[in-house]
């Protein structure tokens, strides 16, 4: 069945999965969220060590999520790869700096001879959730706003700018986007807290915080909106493949492809209820809810990008080297084998599940962390 | 721009060098170390023994400490192929790219689902599911090392692939051969049974200083004895397994072996140098001597590259200028048929361009019958195809005596704890102590014998790293080199210290 299918339609899929994979991370990045509320919800330091314990048992699913789709990446599309790592060094280089740091936080904090003291570990935490978000939402905004960069007949990038990448940053949209991100994350790891901390205080500052933060998202989210939907936006004339500005192209996008657009109300609706049912509700699994609608909110936007002959990692110095998921992706016969390969991702997806279920049936509470497993926590 | 560009690629380099060579102090250890774990908790599992539980997670802290920094420098080896190497990721990448996706779908997931259960597990699941996770993490590690190191093997032995002149790459066609290439297949073997080498070392090292300081002792004993077990299998197996890789470079790799050996001029009955003091002044093709010093054992050599201790093994002067007589086509002539592959590409590519269909079949048919050299046009001098020989010759030797060593220090463990007087060697404990940091050195050396050895190619001999690197300033690699220096080494401080002091407060009482 795989075998059969054509080039296109692999390319497609594997958009599709580059999405799914992508989304999926943006769900995940409530432990980043969870980060930085360790500056602004915890007021003593038990509160503190409960959030990081709890963002601690998930940091990992998170961190292999953006590893696995960097790598997704590079399999299926990797003319993007070599264009947007090779060219916007910097804000890819600075991406890894924070989750290097992070990466090694959890481990360390509270372990005595630690070198830089438990406080300079919790920076690096709130650095990756912060900067390290702010920056992946800037370099997603390029998807629609584009960056400055030519390819020669051979693909090797040269990219105009000194900054190399840093300049997104300064677009209002990807500033938006990035901040966008950065406030999600945070109402996200607010609905975890309350999902996952027996600690009544803390789950009651949890509970303010998911429709606070959502306040936050809200100019980002219209600012990002607005602008899809008034935008020009980079298309492809399908047959020769020249790239071209189309007038309100997301708009058009959107109109084209219904379901993109249930996906994006759908999936703003369910985090909306999530907020609402943790915030008001009092209810405690509002993270699904949020979850599943940033997933959604997610793929919808992945799919405007690159779906319905839109060139989803837009030149704007050199229209034509603008990548589409037609000239960015690898041959036929390595979509078909590495589609076969991804067979086995809902087998994953499935003890994924299974052992978050089991491992989460309990909520973490102030004895579990000083109780005879003390030496393991975070 | 040449100058410049040079420099980039040199920081690119040492870049890649620095965070790999990082990357590999913390993962062999997690490698085997997950392995003994998971024994340790068998043993548990079965005996019901709690001391055995608390034997388990003490080795379980250490590893935890260890396995958070290997991921922290794991992840930005991944992304620097596109930073530091971009024409690199899209001229390979699509044979290059699956490895490393199949890695994180099969590998990653396991090791990072089950992590959280090994440590905080503990009262969530049911013993029987906590061991299993155990396994799972010690299975997801080295999955992750397979598919890793399928996508070296590639770069030392590109297989299962053509080049498409349209997208100017290389593309997959046939990924068995890729996965189950020969190499792979040797680098695997041999890379994990190094690791669980290492870790073993690792335990009966720490659990030897337990011995020494008369802490912990039954706990250190028990150690001692399960780790000295499966670092002396490991230790046969990693030198069965360098045998077959040692054979395999021979045959695909020449140039590395003739350079591991210090071997300018080809013989029958060639001889390996068991010492020496290497003229790093030599330079292929030159009259000077290529050792100020050696003392070599006749005809090993050939043995080993041929399984013929009289047989030819080439070397470096004739892999570079060429051997009528041995038949063999140097770098000197390969680098011409090279240019002409790269001149008929370059006409191709106008060609297509302008539309005219003529000229682009005849540049293809041209292309077409030089291309197998196609890597060798980008070179500038021949003598551009060997790599630094002095550095590859003491990596392979040093990497050799070690690797000869510690089967040695295992059996000597295991003949003391027969007898019950383990406690009593004080010489051997020491030694047993500061092999762990000979074990890091051999381990750190072989991989500067696979990849300084593999030089000048990124993809041997196809693609040098010249073409590879980012066409992007030096200052910006250079600027970033010097972050990742830092911030390692501090990690890298950090992180022994916390071992030191883990290793201080020991299991619990």
């Amino acid at each position: 069945m795989i075998g059969n299918l054509d080039h296109a339609t692999l390319q497609q899929l594997w958009w599709l999965i580059a999405s799914v994979v992508g989304s999926l991370f943006l769900f995940l990045t409530f432990v980043q969220g969870g980060q930085t509320l360790i500056f602004t919800l915890a007021s003593t330091e038990e509160e503190k060590s409960l959030i990081i314990n709890t963002m601690g048992r998930k940091w990992e699913l998170t961190f292999t999520t953006l590893v696995l789709f960097g790598g997704a990446l590079f399999a299926a599309f990797p003319l993007f790869y070599a264009t947007s790592f090779g060219g916007a060094y910097w804000v890819w280089m600075l991406i890894l700096f924070t989750f290097i740091i992070q990466a090694v936080s959890y481990e360390y904090r509270k372990k005595p001879d630690n070198i830089l003291g438990a406080r300079t570990y919790e920076i690096f935490m709130a650095i990756n959730g912060s900067v390290g978000l702010l920056l992946i939402g800037a370099a997603l905004g390029t998807f629609f706003t584009g960056s400055r960069f030519s390819l020669n007949l051979y693909n090797s990038v040269t990219w105009q700018t000194p900054y190399h990448g840093l300049e997104a940053a300064l677009n209002p949209f990807n500033l938006a986007f990035g901040l966008f991100l950065v406030f999600l994350a945070r109402t996200l790891g607010a609905m975890y807290i309350v999902n996952h901390v027996a600690h009544e205080a803390l789950a009651k500052k949890a509970r303010k915080a998911t429709w606070i933060n959502l306040l936050w998202v809200l100019p980002f989210l219209l600012t990002i909106l607005i602008s899809l939907v008034t935008m020009d936006g980079f298309a492809v004339e399908p047959t020769s493949g020249e790239v071209f500005m189309e007038k309100g192209k997301y708009l058009n996008n959107l109109l084209a492809m219904p379901a993109v657009l249930f996906l994006l109300l759908a999936g703003l609706g369910s985090v909306i209820y999530g907020v609402a049912a943790t915030g008001f509700l009092g209810k405690n699994n509002g993270i699904w809810f949020g979850g599943i609608g940033t997933v959604l909110v997610g793929l919808s936007i992945f799919s405007l990008a690159g779906f319905h002959n839109t060139a989803f990692y837009p030149s704007t110095s050199d229209l034509q080297s603008s990548l589409t998921i037609y000239n960015a992706s690898s041959s036929k016969y390595t979509l078909t084998v590495m589609s076969y390969v991804a067979l086995a991702v809902p087998v994953v997806l499935a003890y994924v599940a299974y052992v978050w279920k089991l491992m989460d049936a309990k909520k973490l509470t102030l004895a579990e962390l000083t109780g005879e497993d003390v030496k393991e926590m975070y | 721009m040449g100058d410049q560009l040079l420099t980039t690629v040199d920081w690119a380099r040492a870049q890649f060098a620095l965070t790999a060579m990082y990357h590999w102090i913390f993962v062999p250890l997690t490698l085997g170390l997950s392995f003994l774990i998971a024994f340790f908790e068998t043993i548990y599992v079965k005996t019901g023994n709690e001391e055995w539980k608390k034997l388990t997670r003490f080795w379980m802290t250490l590893f935890g400490i260890n396995f958070a920094i290997g991921v922290a420098t794991g992840i930005i080896l991944e992304f620097q192929f596109g930073t530091n190497w971009s024409n690199y990721s899209w001229m390979v990448g699509d044979i290059f790219g699956a490895p490393l996706a199949i890695e994180g779908i099969f590998a990653f997931f396991l090791e990072a689902t089950f992590f959280a259960v090994m440590f905080f597990g503990w009262h969530r699941v049911s013993k029987g599911f906590h061991l299993f996770s155990t396994w799972m993490v010690a299975v997801g590690s080295n999955l992750s090392a397979v598919w890793i190191l399928v996508a070296n093997g590639w770069m030392q032995f590109p297989t299962g692939m053509g080049f498409n002149p349209d997208k100017a790459r290389f593309e997959m066609q046939n990924f068995w051969e890729v996965a189950l290439s020969p190499v792979a297949v040797h680098k695997f073997t041999h890379t994990t049974s190094s690791a669980f080498l290492l870790a073993s070392l690792f335990v009966v090292g720490i659990s030897a200083l337990f011995l020494l300081q008369e802490r912990h002792q039954k706990m250190a004993k028990r150690s001692m004895v399960v780790a000295a077990v499966l670092g002396f299998i490991a230790s046969l197996f990693v030198a069965f397994t360098g045998d077959e890789a040692a054979f395999s470079v021979a045959h695909r790799q020449p140039m590395k072996l003739a350079a591991m050996e210090g071997l300018y001029v080809g013989q029958e009955k060639a001889p390996i140098v068991a010492m020496g003091i290497i003229n790093a002044s030599k330079k292929p093709g030159d009259d000077l001597p290529a050792f100020y010093q050696e003392t070599k054992i006749p005809g090993l050599l050939s043995l080993l590259a041929n399984r013929d201790p009289s047989s030819y093994v080439p070397g470096i002067n004739d892999l570079v200028f060429g051997n009528a007589e041995r038949n063999i086509v140097g770098a000197e002539q390969r680098m011409v048929t090279g240019k002409i592959a790269l001149a008929e590409l370059a006409r191709y590519k106008y060609a297509k361009e302008t539309g005219d269909e003529a000229q682009a079949a005849s540049a293809l048919a041209l292309f077409d019958q030089h291309k197998g050299d196609l890597g060798y046009g980008y070179l500038n001098s021949p003598a551009e195809a060997a790599p630094p020989v002095a550095t590859t010759f003491y990596s392979f030797h040093i990497m050799v005596v070690l690797g000869t060593m510690f089967p040695l220090i295992f059996l000597a463990v295991l003949y003391f704890a027969f007898k019950g007087t383990l406690e009593y060697q004080r010489w051997l404990n020491l030694v047993c102590f500061f092999s762990i940091f000979l074990g890091y050195v051999a381990q750190e050396a072989g991989w500067v014998v696979a990849e300084v050895g593999r030089q000048p190619w990124a993809i041997q001999g196809l693609l040098p790293v010249g073409v590879a690197s980012t066409n992007i300033a030096a200052s910006n690699v250079q600027t970033t080199f010097f972050m990742f220096l830092t911030l390692f080494t501090a990690l890298l401080l950090a992180e022994i210290r916390i071992m030191i002091q883990q290793i201080k407060i020991g299991p619990e009482a």
